[in-house]
C-alpha cells in the first residue's frame, strides 16, 4: 500500500493577513506619505518664493549687513556681512548659555542641599524660593529684571562707585578690563607648569596611598600650589598686567569691560529660574541614596566629609546627571528668549534682524534651528559620556 | 544608683525643644538661623508696606496714586484689558461663560466624591472645545463674529493652553506608539519628529510659524496669525507630549502585552483596550506637568505679536499716563500664573500619591 503523507501544517495565512507582508506595506506608505508631504512643501514653497521675487540659496551670507549689533565677542561691525552677524549671535548665545549654566549648577545644588537641611529655617526658605520661582514663566522673570529692576538704576552721571574702578548705572555694569604687558608669557608658563605638577602629585598620591596605604593631603598642597606658582611668576615678571579702568566720557562710560544691562538681567532669570529647577534634581538625587550607605560608611569610621565626598555624592549623581542634563538643554534653549529684551543672541540678531532684512526665511530658520540641534546634541553627548563614567559598574 | 533606676531627663518646654532641634543645633546652624531671620526681618517689613500699607487702591486715574506704595489702582482700571485684551465689552459675557464651563468642569477634580466628577473632566475635554469654538469667536447660531486679533489678556493665554494641550494629546499618543513600533522606518520618522522638536526652543518654533509657514502653504490658503501660533505650539508639544507617554507605555509589563496577543486582539485593539487604558493613567502626573510648562510658555506669543496677559501687560505699563508701574503690573501677572501653576502641580502630586499602587520596583 502506497504511504499516504498528509500534510498537517495549515496553509500560510493570506498575504493581507501576513504580519510581515504587513508591516512592509505600511511602511511603504508611511515613506510615500513623507516623500508625497516633503514635496508638496517644496514645490509650494518654491513657487511663493517665485511670486515673491525671494531668491533661494545662501548667497546672502556675503552681502554687507548694514546695522550694528550692541554686543560682539567676535570683531564686528555694520560693514560685515550677515554671516559675520550669525556668528556675533551664536558666540553670545554661547556666552549666555555658559554663564547660566555655571551660576545655576551652583545655586541648584546649594538650594537643593539647603531644602534638606536640618535648619528649619533655611530648609522653609529653599521650598518657597523653588515653589515661587518655578510656576512664574521665566519671560516674566526676565522683563521683571530688565525693565523693572536694571532699568531703575541711577543715570549715568549718578553711577554707583566701587573704588573709582568699579561702576553700576542703567546703562550697565563698568569693570577695568586687564591689558597683558610682554612679558606675560612667563605667567602662562607658570600656570601650566602648575598644573602639571599637580597633576603629577595626584597621580604619585594615589599611587603611593594603593601601596602603604599612607594618606597625602592632596587637595591642600594642590590648592597652594595652583595659587603660589602663578602669583610668584607674576611678580617675577615684573607685574605684566596694566588694568583699563573705565570713566565717564561726557555722557557715557568709556574703557574696561562693559556688562550691558540685557546680558546682566537674561543672566541673573536664567540662573535663577534654572536653579529653582536643578535644586529639586539635587533634593531627589540626595534623598535616593539609602540610609544604610551613609551608616555604613559610618560603621567604617569614615568622617562626615569623607562620608558625603565618597559615598553619598557618587551614587546622587547617578540619580541626579541625566535630569541635569535636560535642565542645561533648557537653559540654551531658553536663552533665545534674550530676544525679547533686546540681547542680541542668535535669535534676536540672526532669525531677527538678518531675517527681517533679507526675507530668506527658509534658510535663516533652517540654520538656526540646525544651530540649535547641534547644541541640543552636543551637550546631550558630554553628558552622556559623563554619566556613563559616573554609572554603576556592573560586573 | 544604678543605670535602670535613673531618672528620666527633665523635659524641656515643647517650643524650646523643638527650637533647639530645629533651629539652634551646633554653632553653624545658630549662626545660619539668625543670619536668614535677620535678612527676613528686614525686608518683610518693607515688603509689605509696600504691598499694602502704603499701596493705593481706590481712585480714579494715576494722579490718585500719591502713596509711596504700589499703585495697584492701575491693575484695577486695567483689569478689563488684562482679562479679555480687545475683545467688546458687550459680548464679554460670552468668554464669562467659557470661564464658567471651565471652572465647573475642573474645579471638582480637586474635589473628591463630588458626584459626577469624571463626566465633568470628560466634557472639559472633549466637550468644551466644541462650545468655545462656536461661542468664542461667534459668527454662527446668530452671534456676532469677534475677529481672533481681537482676543487677548488671560482669555487668550488660557486658549492658548488649552488647545495646545487638547490637540497635542492624540498626536502625541499616535508618535509615541510609532516609536515604539517595530516598524523600523515608522520609528525611525518618529524619532526624527520628536527629536528635532524637542531640541529647537519654542521660540523658533513661533517664528518659523509666523514666517514660514504662509511659504509652505499652497497660494490663496492663508491662516490668522493665531491660528499659525497654535499649529506651531501643537506640533511642539506633541513632541514632547510623547516621551512623557512613551514612559507610560514602557512602564506596562511584558505580561500585558503578551496577554492581550494571546486573547488574539489585533495591534489597535491591543493598544486601545489593554495598553493605553493602563499607560494613560499611569502618565497623568506627567501630563499635568507639562501643561504647567506649556502654561508658562504660551508668553511666548508675545514676541510674535499676539497680546496675551503678559502682552497685554507690557504694552500698558509703558503707558506715559501711568508712570513706573512696571512692577506693579508684572507682580500682578506673576500673581495670576503663579496661582494656575501652584494649585495645578499640588493637584498633580495628589494624584500622583493616589495612583501609586505600590507596584513601582
Amino acid at each position: 500500500m502506497k504511504k499516504q503523507t498528509i500534510d498537517t501544517r495549515p496553509a500560510g495565512p493570506k498575504p493581507w493577513y501576513d504580519p510581515r507582508v504587513r508591516s512592509l506595506f505600511f511602511q511603504a506608505i508611511a515613506i510615500a506619505l513623507v516623500f508625497w508631504g516633503g514635496w508638496v512643501l517644496v514645490d509650494n514653497t518654491l513657487s511663493n518664493m517665485e511670486s515673491r521675487g525671494i531668491s533661494t540659496g545662501f548667497g546672502f551670507l556675503n552681502e554687507t549687513a548694514g546695522f550694528g549689533i550692541i554686543m560682539n565677542l567676535v570683531p564686528y561691525d555694520a560693514t560685515m556681512s550677515y554671516g559675520r552677524t550669525f556668528w556675533v549671535g551664536l558666540t553670545n548665545t554661547l556666552l549666555v548659555s555658559a554663564m547660566g549654566v555655571v551660576a545655576a549648577t551652583i545655586l541648584g545644588f546649594i538650594i537643593g542641599v539647603a531644602r534638606l537641611s536640618s535648619n528649619w529655617l533655611v530648609a522653609k526658605m529653599a521650598l518657597v524660593y523653588i515653589e515661587v520661582i518655578r510656576n512664574i514663566p521665566l519671560l516674566l522673570q526676565i522683563f521683571f529684571w530688565y525693565f523693572a529692576v536694571l532699568s531703575n538704576l541711577p543715570s549715568p552721571r549718578q553711577s554707583v562707585d566701587v573704588g573709582g574702578a568699579l561702576f553700576l548705572n542703567n546703562r550697565g555694569l563698568y569693570l577695568p578690563e586687564p591689558m597683558t604687558q610682554e612679558g606675560f608669557g612667563i605667567v602662562w608658563g607658570g600656570i601650566l607648569l602648575a598644573i602639571a605638577a599637580v597633576v603629577g602629585i595626584r597621580i604619585w598620591a594615589k599611587k603611593r596611598q594603593l601601596a602603604t596605604g599612607q594618606i597625602f593631603p592632596t587637595f591642600k598642597v594642590g590648592v597652594a600650589i595652583l595659587v603660589l606658582v602663578p602669583i610668584v611668576s607674576y611678580l617675577v615678571a615684573g607685574r605684566p598686567i596694566e588694568w583699563d579702568l573705565p570713566a565717564l566720557r561726557g555722557f557715557n562710560f568709556g574703557g574696561g569691560i562693559t556688562i550691558i544691562p540685557e546680558l546682566a538681567a537674561l543672566w541673573i532669570a536664567l540662573s535663577l529660574y534654572t536653579a529653582s529647577f536643578i535644586a529639586e534634581i539635587v533634593r531627589s538625587g540626595i534623598l535616593s541614596v539609602s540610609k544604610g550607605q551613609t551608616e555604613a560608611s559610618k560603621a567604617l569610621g569614615l568622617p562626615n566629609g569623607l562620608t558625603l565626598r565618597l559615598v553619598v555624592i557618587p551614587q546622587a549623581m547617578r540619580v541626579i546627571i541625566p535630569p541635569l542634563t535636560s535642565q542645561y538643554l533648557n537653559l540654551v534653549k531658553n536663552s533665545s528668549l534674550a530676544t525679547a529684551i533686546g540681547y542680541p543672541d542668535l535669535v534676536a540678531v540672526f532669525m531677527g534682524t538678518t531675517l527681517n532684512q533679507t526675507g530668506q526665511a527658509v534658510e535663516v530658520v533652517a540654520i538656526t534651528m540646525a544651530v540649535y540641534l547641534t547644541i541640543s546634541l552636543l551637550i546631550s553627548l558630554f553628558m552622556n559620556i559623563y554619566n556613563r563614567a559616573v554609572a554603576i559598574k556592573e560586573r | 544608683m544604678t543605670e535602670s533606676t535613673m531618672k528620666a531627663p527633665k523635659k524641656a518646654l515643647r517650643p524650646v525643644k523643638w527650637m533647639r532641634e530645629n533651629l539652634f543645633s551646633g554653632w553653624f546652624n545658630t549662626v545660619l538661623t539668625l543670619g536668614v531671620a535677620y535678612m527676613l526681618v528686614t525686608s518683610v517689613g518693607p515688603l509689605l508696606n509696600w504691598f499694602f500699607l502704603d499701596a493705593n487702591f481706590v481712585g480714579a486715574d494715576a494722579s490718585d496714586c500719591t502713596g509711596a506704595g504700589a499703585c495697584w489702582l492701575f491693575i484695577s482700571q486695567r483689569l478689563n484689558f488684562f482679562i479679555y485684551g480687545f475683545y467688546p465689552d458687550e459680548l464679554q459675557w460670552r468668554v464669562d461663560a467659557m470661564f464658567l464651563l471651565l471652572a465647573v468642569s475642573f474645579v471638582p477634580q480637586f474635589i473628591e466624591r463630588f458626584p459626577g466628577r469624571k463626566w465633568l473632566g470628560l466634557f472639559g475635554i472633549f466637550g468644551l472645545p466644541v462650545v468655545g469654538y462656536f461661542l468664542i469667536p461667534g459668527g454662527a447660531f446668530g452671534l456676532e463674529e469677534v475677529q481672533s486679533s481681537k482676543w487677548g489678556g488671560l482669555m487668550l493665554t488660557l486658549i492658548l493652553a488649552y488647545i495646545g494641550i487638547v490637540a497635542s494629546l492624540p498626536i502625541g499618543i499616535l508618535l509615541a506608539l510609532g516609536r515604539r513600533s517595530e516598524m523600523p522606518i515608522i520609528r525611525g520618522i518618529c524619532v526624527v519628529f520628536i527629536e528635532v522638536w524637542r531640541a529647537v526652543p519654542l521660540i523658533t518654533v513661533l517664528f518659523m510659524a509666523s514666517v514660514m509657514l504662509p511659504l509652505f502653504l499652497p497660494e490663496g490658503v492663508n491662516f490668522e496669525k493665531l491660528a499659525r501660533a497654535l499649529i506651531g505650539i501643537t506640533l511642539w508639544q506633541s513632541a514632547y507630549m510623547a516621551e512623557v507617554i512613551r514612559g507610560g507605555l514602557q512602564a506596562i509589563p511584558r505580561g500585558q502585552y503578551e496577554a492581550a496577543d494571546a486573547l488574539g486582539l489585533g495591534y489597535w485593539r491591543k493598544m486601545g483596550l489593554v495598553i493605553l487604558p493602563q499607560a494613560l493613567k499611569m502618565v497623568i502626573p506627567g501630563i499635568v506637568n507639562t501643561f504647567i510648562s506649556l502654561f508658562k510658555d504660551t508668553t511666548l506669543v508675545l514676541i510674535i505679536g499676539l497680546f496675551d496677559i503678559l502682552g497685554t501687560v507690557q504694552s500698558t505699563v509703558t503707558d506715559p499716563a501711568w508712570q513706573n508701574v512696571a512692577i506693579e503690573g508684572y507682580v500682578f501677572v506673576a500673581f495670576c500664573f503663579w496661582v494656575f501653576c501652584f494649585g495645578i502641580s499640588r493637584y498633580s502630586q495628589n494624584l500622583e500619591r493616589k495612583l501609586d499602587t505600590g507596584h513601582k520596583t
